[in-house]
This record gives structure tokens, C-alpha cells and sequence, in this order.
């Protein structure tokens, strides 16, 4: 199937209207969105301090905001992750803290505050089995923490080799690998020799290996695990790539290299890209669009090269924050988040 | 605020003459230079009881726009070399305009080259909305941009 001579449209389903400030991350329930009977769920945090739980009705097929997270974080709240069960939302807010929730149903409850930050905490992931969970900060730390049992969180690893504000953290989708990006134009690999060891970073990726030159926002892997993408205020889209069976044998660390730079398709900063499960790679820039990637067929000496599939100017009236690809099978779904305060529903069809 | 100002002597000019525009001057449109100009010549500095314009920060040759695609650049100059206020300036010109203009317009700060010892330092952090916004946040900044911003009402 080649995405590029189909004729494709992304289809805008619905405008989720109730934030107050501007809309920071979105976030796909990972469980629901699978099996039949169970609603899509997607989380929404923002600048008026609060988090937003939609759910798709399987009747009406139309989203509506089923509860909302509020009177725990006392400052924008910039980023939210659910654990790989479905069961927890952790909430990254600028107050310094990171909110752990649980879903109990129709209501959620904060069950836990991680403390410990100077500052800022930007963002917070899980790792794929939910036994760990790491935050970063603009006080230039990476911490691992360790989910005990009873709602209790151990504080694993202080890590705090970046130089400047880490944006994002994101844990890679199959093995205990932390990966971190920040304002000093970098992105570091965390990687522990022993399972149960320490984290060291190993290898930094910065302007010597083909990085970035500004800011790197965000990162996002494929699901295969062996390449990703991050972009940056610098307008570029950087593709990267690591031997992966080398990666799973555990046995030493696997280096990550430059594959690619998709340049000149955008001209603000790009706060967000996402990769999706069939290789569509999205972005959401300071230019209010949304653009997407596929993979060129072409087959080229110097390695994989990308082809814009589609721009969707004005997505939104003002910068799009953050877009992902909603992990459910079948229709292919997106979330975008604004500074217009909105989050929308997307769909890539085929133009009819 | 501290115990001795960065710089104690500034060089102030005095206030130019306003013109009264007639509607022909107005764009029927959007922005021009002089409309962004009137929003940030009256603040205050956050140092100094004069305004941007007396103390030559921006002049009416700061302002730059992409009409068609509703951009602003504004470029101020600090006072001296290593004013530690120049984030401050920068986001009391963010602030001021967040407020006066329609939200589509997309607004970057910088200072004019040369003028400041960190300036690429201090050109990423106004530009970075992230940093702006959670600099925002803290009540002690607010209050001094208010301060800055609004001080002809006060």
C-alpha cells in the first residue's frame, strides 16, 4: 500500500471545546482503543491548570469531556502519560510536582504526588511494563522513579547531565532505555548496563553527530523500536536509527545515528512529532498546521528519505503543541492539541 | 528591587511629539509598524521611571511585519551591554502585545544585534514560549511587568 498515490485527506471529526488556556499535550488511552464495546479515551492537560478526560460514545460516535482533573495542580499542567495498563494517568505540571491518578471508573482520583523537582517538571513517561516512570524539569534533571506497591513511587535516579531545561522524556517502546531532549539542543540516551543498575547516559546526540541546532521539543519512536524522530525549533525533522537486535541482546549499547533531515516543510518551531504504527510520521508546528510523512519507496544510497504527504494548514487558529496517533487498530485517528485552547479529532481518509 | 540599579545614568530622550493619524493612515486591515509601536513606546522600564521610547529601547524602526503571513518581529535595545533586564524589556513587550493584539499574529523578540553581550542567550529564552509562559506564572514577574505595562494608568 503506498500512502503517497492514494489520495488522502485528513478529515477534521470534532472540536473538543472546555479548556480555558491554552492546551499543553494530548494523550491516547493505550487500552481502550482496542478491543470492541470499549470507548476511545483521550486525556488533554493545559495552561488553566486542569486535565480534561474525553470519551468517544459508541452510540453517537461523538466525543464528550467525561470528567475533569482540577484543584490538585496549582500551575499549568504541560504534560500527561497513561501507564501501559490504562489504569493510571501521570500528570507533569509546572508547579513542580507530578500528579499519578487513578481511574476508578467515573471519577479519578490522585492517588500519589511525586515531589523532588526544582522547578518546572515538562514531561513524565512510563516504561513499556509501567515498573518505572521518568520526569524531566526545566532544573535540568532526568529522574527514574521506581512504582512500588501501594501507590508508592521511589525515586531511582537523579540524572542531570543536560546542560539546560529538558523538554521531554520518553521511555523506548520495548526495552528500559530512557531517552531526554532539551533547550541545550541535545538529546541523551539513558541506558543501564545491569538490569537492575544504574543509569548512565550513554551517548549524547547533539550538532557533531548531525543534531539538532536549537531546542529539540519532542520525541517519538516507531513501533518496531529501531528508529525515531524528534523535531526542533531549529524547523527540522530529524530521523535517527540503532542496530536494533543489537539493542535486545543487552549485551552492550547500541549506538543511535543521523538517517535523515526533512528540512525546508516547515518555517516555526515544531513542538511536536508522532509516529504512527503503519510509519506515518506527523508534526505539529508554531505555524498552526499539521503535516504528514511517509517513507520514500525510492531506494537511495545515503539511506531513507521521507515525502511530505500532506500539509493541513490552519488545523488550528493558533500554534498546534502536540499531535498523536491513536493506537487503536483500524481507523486512523489523530489528536491535536493548541494554543487556541482546543483539542481536535482527526481522521486520515481517502478523499471521497 | 536590588541595591544599586545596573545603570545608575541612562540616556533619556524626551518624548516626541505625537501625530494625530487620520483614518486614511489606518490599514482597513490588520497591523502596520506604528499601530505595534503605539502599544510599546509608553513602557516603563523596569529599572528607570521613563519609558522605552525616552531611554531609545524601541523606536518606531523596531517594529518589522509579514503581512501576509500576520508575523511581527520586534527588535529592542538595552541600555547598556549586559543589562540583566532584558528579559524583563522582552517580556513586557510579549505581555503588552499578547494583550493588544489578535491572537493569530505570531510575535518574535529579539534584540537589536549587537547590543547585548548574551544575545543569543537571551534571543532563545524570549522565544521560547514555554520558558515565557511558566516565567509568567511566577506572581513576583507578573507583578513587575504589570507594573511596566500598565504604569501610565497607575
Amino acid at each position: 500500500m503506498d500512502l503517497m498515490e492514494k489520495n488522502l485527506e485528513l478529515v477534521e471529526n470534532q472540536k473538543l471545546e472546555g479548556h480555558t488556556d491554552r492546551v499543553w499535550s494530548v494523550a491516547w488511552n493505550p487500552v481502550s482503543s482496542n478491543a470492541d464495546g470499549v470507548s476511545p479515551i483521550l486525556a488533554s492537560c493545559s495552561g488553566d491548570n486542569t486535565v480534561r478526560i474525553w470519551e468517544q460514545s459508541s452510540l453517537s460516535r461523538s466525543w464528550s469531556c467525561k470528567t475533569v482533573l482540577e484543584e490538585t495542580h496549582t500551575r499549568t499542567v504541560r504534560s500527561c502519560a497513561w501507564s501501559p495498563s490504562g489504569q493510571l494517568l501521570a500528570t507533569a505540571s509546572f508547579d513542580g510536582t507530578t500528579g499519578i491518578w487513578k481511574n476508578y471508573g467515573s471519577e479519578f482520583e490522585c492517588i500519589s504526588t511525586l515531589e523532588g523537582h526544582e522547578n518546572e517538571v515538562k514531561s513524565v513517561s512510563w516504561n513499556a511494563s509501567g515498573s518505572l516512570l521518568a520526569t524531566c524539569s526545566r532544573d535540568r534533571s532526568v529522574w527514574i522513579w521506581e512504582v512500588l506497591e501501594g501507590n508508592e513511587y521511589d525515586c531511582a535516579a537523579v540524572l542531570s547531565e543536560h546542560s539546560q531545561d529538558v523538554k521531554m522524556v520518553q521511555w523506548h517502546p520495548t526495552m528500559d532505555v530512557l531517552f531526554s531532549c532539551s533547550y541545550d539542543n541535545t538529546i541523551k540516551v539513558w541506558w543501564s548496563e545491569d538490569d537492575d543498575g544504574e543509569y548512565q547516559c550513554a551517548q549524547t546526540l547533539g550538532e557533531s553527530n548531525n543534531g539538532h541546532s536549537s531546542t529539540v521539543w519532542s520525541i517519538s519512536f516507531n513501533a518496531a523500536g529501531d528508529k525515531m524522530v524528534t523535531c526542533s525549533d531549529d524547523r527540522t525533522l530529524k530521523i535517527w536509527g540503532t542496530d536494533i537486535t543489537k539493542m535486545q541482546s543487552g549485551e552492550e549499547y547500541a549506538p543511535w545515528t543521523h538517517l535523515c533531515t526533512l528540512s525546508g516543510y516547515h518555517d516555526r518551531t515544531i513542538y511536536s512529532a508522532h509516529w504512527s504504527r503503519d510509519d506515518i510520521i506527523v508534526s505539529g508546528a508554531g505555524d498552526d498546521a499539521i503535516r504528514l510523512f511517509v517513507e520514500s519507496k525510492h531506494d537511495s544510497v545515503d539511506g531513507p528519505s521521507y515525502n511530505l504527504l500532506l500539509k493541513k494548514n490552519k488545523a488550528h487558529d493558533n500554534d498546534v503543541n502536540c499531535v498523536q496517533w491513536s493506537p487503536g487498530e483500524g481507523e486512523r485517528l489523530l489528536a491535536s492539541a493548541s494554543d487556541d485552547g482546543m483539542v481536535k479529532i482527526w481522521q486520515l481518509a481517502t478523499k471521497q | 528591587m536590588t541595591l544599586g540599579l545596573i545603570n545608575a545614568n541612562p540616556v533619556v530622550q524626551a518624548k516626541k511629539e505625537r501625530l494625530v493619524r487620520t483614518q486614511d493612515q489606518y490599514r482597513d486591515d490588520g497591523v502596520d509598524p506604528l499601530d505595534i509601536y503605539e502599544y510599546v513606546r509608553d513602557i516603563r522600564d523596569p529599572e528607570h521611571p521613563y519609558t522605552l521610547e525616552q531611554l531609545s529601547v524601541v523606536s518606531e524602526e523596531s517594529v518589522t511585519i509579514d503581512d501576509e503571513l500576520d508575523r511581527i518581529l520586534i527588535t529592542f535595545t538595552p541600555t547598556i551591554q549586559h543589562c540583566s533586564m532584558a528579559n524583563i524589556i522582552g517580556l513586557c513587550l510579549r505581555a503588552k502585545l499578547k494583550e493588544s493584539l489578535p491572537l493569530h499574529y505570531k510575535v518574535d523578540i529579539r534584540v537589536s544585534p549587537g547590543s547585548h553581550a548574551d544575545e543569543n542567550g537571551v534571543n532563545k529564552q524570549l522565544n521560547d514560549k514555554e520558558r515565557v509562559a511558566a516565567a509568567m506564572e511566577n506572581p513576583n514577574l507578573r507583578q513587575l511587568v504589570d507594573e511596566c505595562i500598565y504604569s501610565d494608568e497607575i
